[in-house]
């Protein structure tokens, strides 16, 4: 089969050497509406003025299909430009350099938090909770198992060393970003066992005042709840035994 | 001279009518705007709304003159503004006041459009301008939320920003660059008191579309009558009165009485219970702690109880956000979904009304249980009534059409 080229081409195929010749007088006009004076040397007669291009085009009469084609280029051309023009401003809304810098790694002491207490810290501007878990804390853990969506965190978020069924590195020390997975919004904390509002088989955790997300002691997500995961949890790593580096692990993970 | 004008004036104003159009101005939109006769209480609303954009403009820009939109110092600045600036305090409540003020005049607005059928045709584009404006409302009243940082503010734009994170692939991203930080922060805050600056130049322009295309199909009337089908020898339509003296004077006796109400809720109620403003607000943000219950204010707790209404699907909170976004978008479809012979819901027979009140009481449910923290039996209701609410839309071409109609008069009634 032989090859054919688009229409558009055969269109646009003899008015280049036309065009040419009106964007060399458009130069040529506004040269002279700048300096003046038009007595720069002029090659050959193809350098009208811009009136006898005008001239020539209505003598010519209007070939539409020609100006519908001109006026698609230049509009697709146009577009093109606008689209090249919004970036700058569309890129200057993602986060600064500054705020991408922002996340630099905390240090929390633990060695003063009491069984059962949360510390809060702040992490790229986001509530960290450090939870010193109690042993029947712990010991509870598995018994919430069947009423959790992703018991085993297989769908959730968290360092490789934190995939763990206390999702901790050391089971009395629970870190974990204290945003829900949900809109965003920090659960309150909810050690107690089988409060009044929260049911007889609460057995402690947080509760989302939100839109009412239920998390255990190791932020898994209670089934029903709107949240679809697990709290996040974020890298770490131990500096000291009782001192706690939020934000990075070393490449442990 | 081509352009002459119609008139004939003398004077200054002759003068500025020959290289103006002053006269055919006046002319065309208040003296010889032919508006029917019989438009009645229900059609004060569009003057009190372009009133209340007036005061949000003008409270706004002087706001703007003490307000510091950073994240440290704009909760103080509200204070400053609220105690040491001189009338500061009549300035911001005339403010916040006004947004929710602002709303309640444009509900009944867009109710009036309901029952008198505003939205069919021709009226079509008119009533699409009208609800772009309504989204640049709920947009501009959104971004300003955020402006006094406190619990309230910060905690209700982390919601709905992260509501943008539900969108499948894309969310996330188009969160972070939405908050120009991966939390609500300083960026957030300062790009937010932008656009709120910027939409009502976007209000007041398609302010001014909405009343162009108006003034092209003429104003429709609780009859659902086109008083231009039926016009004297001279032209005029026999059930239409000049705009101007008649409904001015009407409308700035809608205005006076609203201004009295509005300055009886600035002067003793500009909390309004906590409704207009509510309580966590006058905490400063807070980005490690959620208030103990948050709902945004009650202007938006309809579309908010429909989000919290439905249930995650695969894992996903995408279709709440769906359903919520549909909600509004399906207004725009209105002129095409209503299929009586009739336009007005006086002549329209009694399923449409049932189908209109349902809606009613529906979109006030919903605003009520949007407010409560959820609760199973809020959860269950609150389902309901988004089905309600939806099916006012959905079902309107076969109920409409179905509708037993009375027969429409030729000339307008009173």
């Amino acid at each position: 089969m032989p090859c054919r080229r688009p229409v558009f081409l055969d269109r646009i195929g003899p008015i280049h050497r036309q065009c040419a010749i009106h964007f060399c007088s458009a130069l040529r006009y506004y040269y002279f509406l700048t300096f003046g004076s038009s007595d720069r040397p002029v090659r050959g007669r193809r350098f009208l003025s811009l009136a006898g291009v005008f001239q020539q085009m209505s003598a010519q009469g209007v070939d539409k299909s020609r100006r519908r084609v001109l006026v698609a280029a230049t509009s697709v051309l146009g577009a093109v430009g606008a689209g090249f023009a919004a970036v700058p401003f569309i890129a200057s809304m993602n986060p600064s350099a500054k705020a991408r810098a922002a996340g630099a790694p905390v240090e929390a002491d633990v060695s003063k938090l009491e069984p059962g207490a949360l510390l809060r810290v702040k992490w790229r501007g986001q509530p960290i909770w450090i939870v010193h878990r109690t042993p029947e804390m712990i010991a509870n853990l598995p018994k919430n198992d069947p009423k959790l969506t992703d018991p085993a965190s297989e769908a959730s978020i968290q360092p490789d060393y934190c995939k763990n069924p206390t999702r901790a590195i050391k089971d009395q020390y629970f870190v974990v970003i204290g945003i829900c997975t949900h809109l965003g919004c920090s659960p309150t904390y909810r050690p107690e066992i089988a409060p009044d509002d929260l049911g007889k088989g609460w057995l402690g955790g947080w509760f989302c005042p939100c839109h009412g997300s239920k998390f255990d002691l190791a932020g898994r997500v209670v089934n029903g709840s709107p949240a679809p995961t697990n709290l996040v949890i974020p890298k770490y790593t131990y500096l000291t035994d009782t001192t706690i580096l939020v934000g990075e692990d070393g490449g442990a993970a | 001279m081509s352009a002459e004008s119609k008139s004939e004036v003398t004077g200054f104003l002759g003068w500025v009518d020959k290289r103006f159009p002053i006269m055919d101005v006046w002319n065309d939109h208040l003296a010889k705007y032919y508006a029917p006769k019989n438009m009645g209480f229900w059609s004060f609303f569009g003057s009190l709304a372009i009133t209340v954009l007036v005061i949000q403009i003008v409270t706004g820009i002087w706001l703007a003159m003490s307000y510091k939109p950073s994240a440290t110092d704009a909760f103080a600045s509200v204070e400053y503004i609220m105690r040491d600036v001189d009338w500061g305090w009549l300035i911001r409540y005339m403010h916040s006041t006004g947004a929710s003020f602002f709303f309640i005049v444009v509900y009944l607005h867009m109710f009036r459009g309901l029952m008198w059928g505003s939205y069919r045709k021709p009226r079509e584009l008119l009533w699409i301008i009208g609800m772009l404006l309504y989204l640049a409302m709920m947009a501009t009243a959104f971004f300003g939320y955020l402006l006094p940082w406190g619990q309230m503010s910060y905690w209700g734009a982390q919601v709905i920003v992260n509501l943008f994170a539900a969108v499948p692939e894309i969310g996330p991203d188009l969160s972070v660059w939405v908050r120009g930080d991966y939390v609500i922060s300083d960026a957030t805050l300062n790009r937010f008191f932008a656009f709120h600056f910027l939409l009502p130049f976007l209000i007041a322009g398609l302010v001014f579309l909405h009343i162009v295309a108006l003034h092209r199909v003429g104003s429709t009337n609780p009859d659902g009558i086109e008083i231009k089908e039926n016009k004297d020898e001279n032209g005029i339509p026999r059930d239409g009165i000049p705009f101007h003296p008649y409904y001015t004077v009407k409308d700035v006796a809608g205005v006076i009485f609203f201004l009295a109400l509005f300055s009886a809720v600035i002067f003793f109620w500009p909390d309004f219970g906590g409704l207009f403003l509510e309580p966590p607000n006058f905490q400063p943000a807070n980005p490690l702690k959620t208030p103990e219950h948050i709902a945004p204010v009650w202007y938006f707790t309809p579309y908010y109880a429909m989000l919290r209404a439905v249930p995650p699907i695969a894992g996903s909170q995408f279709p709440g956000v769906v359903v919520m976004f549909a909600a509004i978008l399906l207004f725009f479809f209105l002129p095409w979904l209503d299929r009586s012979p009739v336009r007005s819901i006086r002549y329209k027979g009694p399923i449409f009304r049932g189908f209109l009140a349902a809606f009613v009481v529906s979109f006030v449910v919903l605003a009520y249980l949007g407010m409560m923290p959820a609760s199973d039996l809020y959860t269950l209701l609150s389902r309901i009534f988004t089905v309600v609410y939806f099916a006012f839309f959905i079902l309107m071409p076969i109920y409409s059409a179905l509708d037993k109609t009375k027969p429409v008069p030729e000339r307008v009634t009173t």
